[in-house]
Order: structure tokens, then sequence, then C-alpha cells
């Protein structure tokens, strides 16, 4: 087996470009446990560890940008409040080790539909950065995920980074798993709300083969927001959202997911859960919308 | 003495004391060497191919592909066992490689050695295996039934136990049970729990000069392991010898032997040493596990609550091997009714096999699965009658001089209501924190915010048999020694005991200071060439090896007392060893490295305790046990009751260890026995489908990290027993076997349903039925 350890990023594409059937690895959370477990048998390994832009992040116009391999305890520490929905996401990977090692970008390159970054890279309409020797192109991550630990990543490329617009609204993430730590999603949700521009973002993780939008439900509560006004009212302290809109708006989550049956739980109970995190994140993200949001970390 | 304490590392390392384990900072600091860190020059990596099918006839198996690979040395089937085709630890009917059919997933067909563990795995890989599948038999209870396929030619049943205390049967077989005010029953299931310790099985096995093999091993039983190993190479046990190497926890996995007779093999047919380690999801496959259980119990009650009768009917399956099951039943049976005073009992167990994973000894040993169920009996009987579940608990009690369902008396000590009274008395668990998710159900995940949030308290007690039961001549071996060594007194100890975690090598220590009065201890490293110890399991190792070298050292004291006078060899209990002085009363007598001087003193004991005696087949009566140990906890939960997430708050544990050797080892027992009947009820399930297994990793496979882990209040008393070195009671198991009901009992009381399989499933405490909607629920 190969081991390629290149030192820009340049020579990190130009050898994916030689190696295209080389697995790159960045926290090697995900990789490692592959080859360990003897799932996983690459004929070369492209390390990016010592490609250091990689680990930064900083503004790109209106966006916040990650460097694909900026791990979780970073983003937990220096983007919660930029990032607030990622944010609470990387508090919920693994254990401190997880989270000081693995990476964003190995997230998305796991391309897991149970990967913790991707509802809320999915609420904020992040853009994913791809790169090779033929060029850089952005594409919305909407687009990103193809399949069960599929995406949307050529053979000669690597994901440069993840481009992130600035929160303008609350934002929630919740994740259920049987124990309360070190535990893979057996559903999630990830809510970004900002009625003043009419709009909700809405996703779910680990109900399907994708992470998905729940436009229906989106869609649903747009539209009960700004028929009854809540958007435009000033003052916004003393409204209250309806009981039925928000019960609702947990059915239409429900009902977009397509969750299976398997080792971690059934398609009934991911569904049920998806409609009770769906409920209460929004009465969060509302309440916190108010100015009287509880902070609870 | 009553203890509410947590100990740091204490004393001068006498009984009683807590000093520093001798393996405890190289543990913390990762730096000791576990088995699967062997290693020596040109040694061999062994590889073990397993079928991936639970049944499967074998057609045709051909390693010359694997041994035409550079680099192999050896691939080895059925045929190149010399010896015994079939091991097992009561019966040997284990295959040491697969013959004629595979009975599980996972069971060995074929070996190879190779220079790398790569190369072994292609090795592996190009071994070509022909299955003919046949369906597995996986339902236990089906698999009794007359129109079953066998798992094996004599058929399904390992063992059925019958017990019947003051009832007759009908002709027909029904027990005839008298009338009682008040009958409540109940169907109740227990999923395959795994021990998921951490060091995987492995070990190092280097062929010997005399045409024998050293194997260097983790294991719980070295003589055990031997007893196996040598039948199957064809050897005397003598050209076998075994010597432990570092443990990385047992709980009962480490029993049966899992690659001990493969690398010895692999070995003697290449010439050189053969290490072998497991990987994380092949562990799961190479040892067993807790036995699923099926049980229906029915108790009849007066209307004050004195239970008059009680009904249960066990089946454990057993999986395609015996392993232990047979005395699995045996305890789930005699233990079945808990810690309770009951004049009529019938009880039937059933030891079944299948074509499931083998399952056979976990802490708690067939007693876990029976609390279970009798325990839910108990509080469904107190919500039957308006009861108080710690108040019927009590009425019942088991004390001193009542008979077991088996007809024997229980001696000493047997403080079943005050371990209740005092989980009761404690003060009640804090109110939930705010602002801070961790201490909410479902943590971090940020699930809840304190929505459908609803606290619950339940109680459980349990029972355990301590030592080997049912007349096994139970036995083990020391060899203390003590001498001068650069002028200072020093005593060794040599057993082959195994320390797997436990903290038996600090006891040992601490027993041999106090017995010779000597500082300066050293153990040698456990192994074959003393006489055997017995397994660490059932509680035992403290009480058995501990009195073995209790013995030992009462011999050395004679010896050297006869060096004193024969005055004083005749009446040794007049003579003390203290801090190197011998002493009569208060005077010191003698100096002991005076005494000792360049002559050494020498004993090797046998211990034994008191003898036990077989069930009897037809009513189950007989005095099978030799100690009882008893736990009892209190478990507060905080449940989110729509996603049917869970937070335990706190656990009050009260136990009777009658006498506490290493007060901090004791707690950290009663603490990790506590966390694991935690992780069956909430999390711990081999999940096993048509025979196949599911989750055979940690990813899938949860056990409780420390944010599921709830403070704990430790009430420990030590009330000791007489027939006991030390008054001592063993430790290990009680705590495992009540949490588990006790926190089931707090989810229902938070959620009002029944919940009567464990581990309990997110869906279940919600009630989402497969329509996805929240049925209502019970209360
Ligand atoms: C104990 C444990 C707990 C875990 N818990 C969680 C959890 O709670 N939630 C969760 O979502 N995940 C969890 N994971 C999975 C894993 O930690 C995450 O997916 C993590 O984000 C992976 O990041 P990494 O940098 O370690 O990726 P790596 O293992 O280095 O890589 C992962 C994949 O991404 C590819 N890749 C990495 N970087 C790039 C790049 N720049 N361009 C293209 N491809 C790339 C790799 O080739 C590989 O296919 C857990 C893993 C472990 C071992």
């Amino acid at each position: 087996m190969e081991f390629l350890a290149p030192t820009t990023w340049q020579d990190a594409l130009a050898a994916k470009a030689e190696y295209p059937d080389a697995v790159p690895v960045a926290g090697g959370t995900d990789v490692m446990v592959g080859i360990n477990s003897g799932r996983l048998r690459p004929s070369a390994l492209l390390d990016l560890g010592r490609v250091t832009d990689l680990t930064d992040w900083g503004l790109d116009g209106g966006y916040l940008r990650l460097g694909a391999a900026v791990p979780y305890r970073r983003i937990i520490e220096e983007l919660k409040d930029k990032a607030p929905g990622l944010g609470m996401a990387a508090r919920t990977v693994g254990s401190p080790q997880i989270r000081n090692r693995g990476t964003i970008g190995g997230n998305l390159g796991t391309g897991s539909p149970a990967g913790d970054c991707h509802p809320p890279l999915l609420v904020c309409d992040a853009v994913i950065e791809l790169a090779s020797v033929r060029g850089v192109r952005r594409i919305p991550v909407t687009e990103f995920f193809l399949g069960p630990k599929r995406t949307a990543v050529a053979p000669d490329e690597l994901i440069a980074a993840v481009l992130v617009p600035p929160a303008d609204g609350p934002q929630q993430f919740a994740k259920v798993g049987t124990r309360n730590a070190m535990v893979i999603a057996v559903c999630s949700f990830a809510l970004a709300l900002t009625p003043e521009r009419g709009w909700v973002r809405a996703a779910i993780g680990s109900a399907g083969p994708v992470p998905t939008r729940a436009y229906t439900a989106e869609q649903f509560l747009t539209e009960a927001l700004q028929q009854d006004g809540f958007a435009s009212r000033s003052g916004r302290g003393d409204v209250a959202l309806p009981e039925s809109v928000v019960r609702r708006f947990g059915e239409l989550v429900a009902a977009a997911a397509s969750p299976i049956d398997d080792v971690r739980g059934t398609a009934a109970y991911r569904r049920h859960a998806l409609s009770v995190l769906a409920q209460r994140t929004l009465r969060w993200a509302w309440e916190s919308y108010r100015g009287r949001g509880d902070r609870c970390t | 003495m009553t203890t509410t304490r947590t100990h740091a590392a204490t004393g001068t390392g006498r009984i009683g004391d807590s000093p520093i384990r001798p393996d405890g900072l190289l543990k913390v600091r990762g730096e000791f060497a576990y088995s699967s860190d062997l290693w020596t020059e040109g040694m061999l990596w062994g590889a073990t191919l397993r079928s991936p099918h639970p049944r499967a006839r074998l057609v045709r198996i051909d390693v010359t592909p694997a041994l035409r690979l550079p680099g192999v040395h050896a691939a080895l089937t059925h045929v190149d066992v010399p010896g015994a085709k079939c091991y097992g630890l009561e019966h040997p009917d284990q295959p040491v490689l697969a013959f004629d059919e595979v009975r599980y997933q996972g069971e060995p067909v074929a070996l190879v050695a190779a220079d790398d563990p790569e190369t072994a795995r292609r090795a592996l890989a190009a071994i070509e295996v022909e299955y003919e599948p046949l369906p597995p038999v996986v339902d236990a209870e089906a698999a009794l039934r007359p129109d079953s396929d066998l798992v094996h030619p004599g058929g399904n049943l390992v063992r059925h136990v019958r017990i019947r205390k003051g009832v007759h049967d009908t002709p027909d077989g029904v027990p005839e049970l008298p009338e009682a005010d008040v009958v409540v029953s109940g169907e109740y299931r227990v999923g395959m729990q795994d021990q998921g310790f951490l060091g995987p099985e492995s070990g190092l096995a280097i062929p010997a000069a005399d045409g024998g093999v050293d194997l260097y091993v983790a294991t719980q039983w070295l003589h055990g392991d031997r007893r196996q190993v040598a039948a199957s190479l064809g050897l005397p046990p003598e050209k076998v010898r075994l010597t432990l190497a570092g443990v990385g926890g047992a709980f009962g996995g480490r029993e049966d032997l899992s690659m001990q007779i493969h690398a010895c093999l692999l070995a003697l047919r290449t010439g050189r040493p053969v290490k072998m380690v497991y990987s994380r999801e092949e562990s799961f496959f190479g040892h067993v596990h807790r036995h699923p259980a099926v049980m229906r119990y029915r108790h009849g009650a007066r209307r004050d609550g004195q239970l008059l009768w009680v009904r249960a009917e066990i089946v454990l399956d057993g999986g395609a091997y015996a392993s232990t099951s047979a005395a699995v039943i045996a305890n789930a049976t005699t233990l079945g009714i808990g810690p309770y005073r009951v004049p009529y009992v019938a009880v039937d167990g059933w030891a079944v096999y299948t074509n499931n994973p083998p399952c056979g000894a976990m802490r708690g040993f067939g007693a876990v699965q029976a609390c279970f169920a009798y325990e839910s009996q108990m509080d469904k009987l107190a919500a039957a009658l308006g009861l108080d579940p710690v108040e019927i608990r009590v009425r019942n009690a088991l004390r001193t001089g009542d008979t077991m369902p088996t007809g024997q008396v229980v001696e000493g000590p047997a403080p079943v209501a005050e371990l209740l009274r005092r989980v009761q008395a404690a003060p009640p668990a804090p109110p939930t924190p705010t602002g801070d998710l961790r201490h909410l159900p479902g943590g971090v995940g940020n699930t809840t915010h304190g929505e459908g949030v609803v606290r619950g308290v339940g109680y459980g007690i349990g029972i355990k048999n301590v030592c080997f039961s049912e007349g096994f001549d139970d036995y083990a071996t020391a060899r203390v020694r003590l001498e001068l060594i650069g002028g200072e007194l020093t005593a060794s100890v040599h057993t082959a005991a195994v320390e797997v975690g436990q903290g038996l090598v600090t006891v040992q220590e601490q027993i041999v200071r106090t017995e010779l009065g000597v500082d300066r201890v050293t153990l040698r490293t456990a192994d074959t060439s003393v006489g055997d110890a017995g397994s660490s399991s059932a509680s035992r190792q403290t009480f058995m090896t501990g009195g073995a070298i209790k013995a030992a050292c009462e011999q050395v004291r004679q010896q050297v007392l006869s060096r004193l006078s024969s005055a004083a060899a005749a009446n040794p209990a007049a003579y003390r060893f203290v801090e190197g002085k011998v002493l009569a009363g208060t005077e010191v007598v003698a100096d002991l490295a005076e005494l000792v001087g360049d002559q050494p003193v020498e004993a090797t004991a046998e211990f034994r305790h008191r003898p036990t005696q077989p069930l009897d087949p037809q009513t189950g009566q007989g005095d099978a046990h030799v100690q009882y140990a008893f736990a009892a906890h209190r478990a507060t939960v905080d449940v989110d009751t729509e996603l049917g997430l869970v937070k335990v708050v706190e656990i009050v544990t009260a136990q009777d260890v009658g006498r506490a050797i290493n007060p901090q080892a004791v707690e950290g027992q009663i603490q990790g026995g506590t966390t694991q009947g935690l992780g069956l009820a909430l999390l711990e399930e081999i999940q096993v489908s048509n025979g196949v297994v599911l989750n055979p990793s940690f990813t899938d496979y949860l056990i409780p990290t420390i944010a599921d882990t709830p403070p704990m209040r430790l009430e420990i008393l030590e009330l000791g027993d007489p027939q006991a070195p030390y008054g001592l009671r063993g430790v290990g198991e009680p705590p495992t076997i009540s949490s588990t009901p006790a926190i089931v009992a707090a989810v229902r009381a938070a959620t009002g349903r029944e919940l009567t399989r464990v581990p309990l499933r997110p869906e279940h405490i919600a009630g989402v039925t497969a329509a996805g909607e929240p049925s209502p629920g019970e209360r």
C-alpha cells in the first residue's frame, strides 16, 4: 500500500489525480476503523494531515469558509455562534478524542446517512467546494449526497472547504441515540429559522438513504408564518406559535423521512421521534427568536 | 460496619486497607502488557476461518490454495487435531475445528499461520469451503418440541432442572398449588448480553523442546484450559504449560476456550511461536454470551402480601454448544424465586441447544435472568395489593434459618430486609440540575430541555451463590515462601489464580502481609507450575485463593514457630506475627528475620470450601450451594416519556460483603457490577436474526459510557460469614443482578408501561407500535 503525504494543497490534488483510488485520510476516525476491521483495503492512502490550509477557517465573501479538515473541537469552541446548528451537531459527535481528530470534511467524505454535520449543513444552505487539478467547483450541499455513503466527489477530486452562510436566525439540532453519549444517530433533525425572510429550513438525518430536507414541512411552516403575519409583526415578543401549527409541522417532518427498521431502531420509532424533535426544536427556535430562548448547552 | 464513602488508596496494605494495586499505575498509564501485546522473535500470526452460516453441512474444505501463498506456513482443519476433536467445560461437545456440520455463525472451520496478520487474512480468503446451508434452529422453545430439527444428534435439551418444594404434580404433570388470595403472572424476556471486555482474545503459543508447548494467554482458569488443551493436542497435561498473560477483562467470557487450542496446534505444526489476536468483530464470535431467557412466572400470595407459592418456567437459549449451560440453568432455577421465603415452589428450567451463538458464563450466571423476572413479579404483586414495593419485599424477605426452594437452609447472616430498608432510607436523589444537557435523557443530543421528562424510582434485590456448586470438587492452591532477600524479609506467593481486573493481586498481598507480618510481598506470575486455583468466576477467588493463601501462611507460621520452640509449635494460636516480630500477647518473643535466617520457609496449601451436594433430579432438593450473597438497589431515573430515552439519575446500592478485605476494590466491584446491570437494562444486546448476529461491533453493541453512569451511593455491610475465610462473602456478581430490575421498575414508574423485556428499547418505553403512534400508558 502506498502512503502519500503531500504538504501542499497543489501536491495533494496532483497526487489524487495520479492515484484516483487513493483514499484520503483527514482525522482517520472513519478510515482507520475501516482498515482495522478489514473492510477497507485501499491501494494507497493520501494523508491530508500536512496540508495546513485545510485546517483553517475564515470569511470568504458572504460565507464562513471551513477548510475540510477543521475538527469538531474547533467548530464547537470557535464557531458555535457563527454556525450554531453545526456547533450543536459537532457537540454530539463521538467522544472528546473523536472530536479532536474527526473533521467536517471527513464526515462529508464518508457520506453516511447518519453523519451529524449533514442536517445542519442542509438547513443553512451550505456549499461544498470540490477541487481537482481540473479546477474548482462549488455545489449546493443538497446535491452532495447521492446514496448511502455515495457522494458527488469525483475520483480525482478532494473536498476543499465547506461554505456556510452566517446564521441570521435561530438554528437547532437534535439527535436521538439510545446512549447518552458516543452514539450514532438513530435519527436527527436540524432546523433554521429566519422568519423575516419568510423561510424555514428543516432537514432529517439517519432516517433514509441520504440526509434530506423536509420540503413540504418547510413550505407549510413558511406559509403558516406568513399567513398569520408572524413574520411581519413588529414587537415580535408576544406571539406564540399555535399548537396546531407545531403539531402539523412535526407530522410533515415525519412524513418526509423514509426510515427503515435496523439494529438502531424501528422505522416507526424514527418517524415518531422525528415528529417529537421537530416540534420541540421548533418551539425552542421560536422562543429564541422571540428573544426568550432558554440556553441549554 | 456500615460505610458510605469513597476510598482513596490507604493504609499499610493489610486486610481492611485499600493499598494501591500493583498493576494500577501501569494500567492507567497504558504501560500494562496485555495478552495482545505479547511478542517474541520469529513468531507467526495465526488466524481463524469462521463459518458465515448459522447452520450448514460442511461438504468440502480445501486449504491448498492458502498454502500456496508465500508467507503462509500452515493451514489446518479438523483432520489436523491429533487428540480429542471436541472440547467443553462441562460436556466436550464443541469441535476444535468444525467437521460434518457447522452449528453457529462464526464457528471456527480452519486455521492458518503466516508471517504477518495481513498474509494470514489473505490466506483465510484463499481457503475454499463448500457449505450446504440448512435451516437454523433459532427459537429455544420451539427447539424443545418433538418435531424440531436437532442441533445435536442427542436432542436439543442440555438440561432440565425441576424443583418442587412442598408441591406435587398431578398425573399429567401440573404442579398442584394451594389457593391464593391474589395471583399475578407475567412473561419476561432477557436479550443476549455480551461481556464486552476490552482486551480481545489473544495469546502466544511457543513449541517446546520436549514436544510440548508453552502457552501465554489471557484466561480465567489456567488449569481448566490446560485440561482441555492437552486433551485436544493429545499430550499429557505436564507437556502443556500455561502462563497467564495480561487480561483485559473477562466477566465469564474467558471461561471457555477461544484461541488456546488453535494457537498450540499451529505452533506444534510449524515449530514456531504463534500469536493470535482476535479483532473486535471476531471477539463477538469468539466467546460465549449471556443466555437469552424466556420466563413465565406466577406468584400466589395472601391478602397481607405474604407469598404462598411461586410457579416459574425458565427457558435459556444455550446456543450451539453446551458450555456451562447446565450450571447456568441450575442457578437460574435454584435461585429462581429470589431472596424470599416461600412455602410452595415449583420451578422448571430448561437449557436448550439452538443454532444461535453459544451462551455460557457471564457475571451473575443465570441469577441475572431470573432476578429480572421475580423482581418484576414482586412489583406487580405490590401493585395488585396496593402495597409499597419495598414493603412487600420486606414482608417476604429471606432470613437466617429459612429454607430455599432446594430445601437448603440459609446459614449465616441473610440481611435481605435490612438491605432493602437501607436503600429505601437513603435520601432521595437530587432534582435534575438545569442548564446542562448532560443531566437530561438524551444527553448532549439536545433532545429535550425538560419536555416529556418524568422521574421514576424503582427497587430490586437479588441473590447469588458464591463458589462452585452441586458437589463439584472446588479447591484452590497457594504456595507461600518466606525468606530473606538482600537482608530483607520477603514473602512470595505463587498461585494459578487469575487476575482479571477484579483486584485479586492486591488482595493476595494484603492477606500475606496480615498473616505473616511482613511488608515486602512479591507475587509470582500465575502459571500451571503450581496447583490448580480454580476459575476466577462465581465470585469465588478471594474466598478460595484467599483461603488457600491464608492456609499456606498458617503453615509457614507453624514452621517458623517450630524453629522457636516445640512449645510454640504446639500452641500457634498464642502467637502473632506483626511487623517482622513474633509476639506472644503483647510481648516480642523473637525477630522473624532471625528465625528465618538463611533457611527459607515454604508451604503449599490446598483450600476447599464446605462440600456441596448434587440436586435430586426429580425434586431439585439438595444443599447445592456454598454461600449466598445479597445486594439491593434503588434506582432513580428521568425518562423522556415521548422519546423513550432514559437518564439514570442515581443508584443506591446496599450489599453485605461479610468482610471488605479491600474496601476500595469492593466499591469498584459494586460500581462496575451495577453499571453492567444498567447496560442490560437499557442498552446491551447482541441482536440475532435467524442465527445471524447483526451488531458485532462497539458501534452498535452499546455499553454504558460515563455519561450514562450515575453517581452511586454505596452502603457496604460487613456482617461476617462464620464459614468463610475472614468472614468474607463473594462480591463481584451480586451488584450486577438487581440493578437491572431496579432500573426497569423505575422506568415503569415513570411511564406506567409494563416493559417485560430487557434491554428496554426507546420504542418500548415511548410505546411506539409498528403503526407509529404511541399507545397510551397503562398507568
Ligand atoms: C468512536 C467513534 C465515534 C463516532 N461518532 C460519530 C458521531 O457521533 N457522529 C458522526 O457523524 N460520526 C461519528 N463518527 C464517525 C467519524 O468520526 C466522522 O464521520 C468524522 O467526521 C470523520 O472525520 P475524519 O476526519 O476522521 O475522516 P477520515 O476517517 O479521515 O475520512 C473519512 C472519509 O472521508 C474521506 N475524506 C476525508 N477528507 C477528505 C477530503 N478533504 N476530500 C475528500 N475526501 C475526504 C476519506 O477518504 C474517508 O472516506 C465516529 C467515529 C468513531 C470512531
